[in-house]
């Protein structure tokens, strides 16, 4: 079982944060970093508070997420070994956009602000990295942004729920959230909200591994509606 | 025989890492010889929280969907 704690060296080797750098560098940057543990469930960083350290991924899955004040809960990234996160306000200053959340057993390796502002500073091929990083990021939450904003996902949902159900002596297509957001063009988080929001106006029920339509109509509607 | 009341497991796809038995709440999966395995008799809750952190998709929890 890998579950084992990532070394620092082979952490920073594998981050495309300090690709490019030599040995030398890396050991360098090493000697940054500082460690913290965390508990299954337990808050790693809270939105809205002022964090300013840069987090890797040394073991465990981290869930960002913001919440809304209805207690709603949107995912943005599900952060595995050897990822990152709280880019934002180590880049921008200011407080946490998003909050973090330990799903497993979890150890981080920190890089402070300050001091990643002295890599940078001194290795201008970091600062290209982070750049196409967060390009990359930019990518991924634009789409995201579409996505929410404009709803279309729900309507792809609700119609590929209705092309694939069985009527219950014929047993319909199996699909995992994984299948849906791939045939919806979308981030799998998404799905999982898509599917919340049908559960809470009541056209489908959720029943372990069992997606009930309840009210076809409804979800038809829902499927025709274009944004 | 595959249980449909389970998440599903792709041995071929698994690498043994554990992210998904850390990250499941009811300690339903175990690593069997670097191999994800289902505890006989755990009953799924299906909070897909195995899938979700699976990067090589070796265990899926598909739904199925029935008009009700």
């Amino acid at each position: 079982m890998k579950s084992n704690i990532i070394p620092r060296m082979e952490l920073l080797k594998a981050s495309p944060y300090f690709s490019g750098l030599s040995i030398t560098e890396l050991e360098e940057v090493s000697r940054l970093l500082f460690e913290r543990s965390y508990e299954r469930d337990e808050i790693i960083l809270a939105e809205g508070d002022e964090t300013g350290a840069l987090y890797f991924v040394a073991s465990g899955a981290v869930k960002v997420f913001r919440a809304s004040a209805d207690g709603k809960e949107q995912i943005l990234a599900i952060v595995l070994p050897e990822e990152a996160f709280n880019e934002t306000p180590v880049f921008n200053g200011g407080i946490n956009p998003a909050s973090a959340q330990a799903m497993t057993p979890v150890v981080v390796y920190g890089l402070n602000s300050g001091d990643m502002e002295a890599v940078l500073r001194a290795k201008p091929q970091v600062a290209m990295n982070v750049i196409r990083i967060m390009a990359k990021k930019l990518r991924y939450l634009v789409s995201l942004v579409e996505e929410l904003s404009f709803k279309r996902v729900i309507s792809r949902i609700a119609r590929i729920l209705l092309d694939y159900a069985g009527d219950g002596a014929a047993a319909g297509m199996r699909l995992t959230q994984r299948d849906m957001a791939a045939m919806a063009g979308t981030a799998r988080e998404v799905v999982g909200r898509s599917l919340k929001e049908l559960v809470e106006n009541g056209t489908i029920r959720m029943e372990r591994h069992r997606i009930i339509i309840s009210d076809r109509d409804a979800l038809e509607d829902i499927a025709e509606q274009s944004f | 025989m595959e249980n449909s009341m389970t998440p599903q497991i792709n041995r071929d796809r698994c690498d043994g890492c554990g992210l998904c038995v850390m990250v499941c709440w009811l300690d339903g999966l175990v690593i069997i010889n670097g191999v994800v395995a289902i505890v006989e008799g755990v009953e799924c809750d299906w909070c897909t929280q195995c899938e979700a952190v699976c990067i090589n998709e070796a265990i899926t929890c598909p739904y199925e969907v029935i008009l009700g």
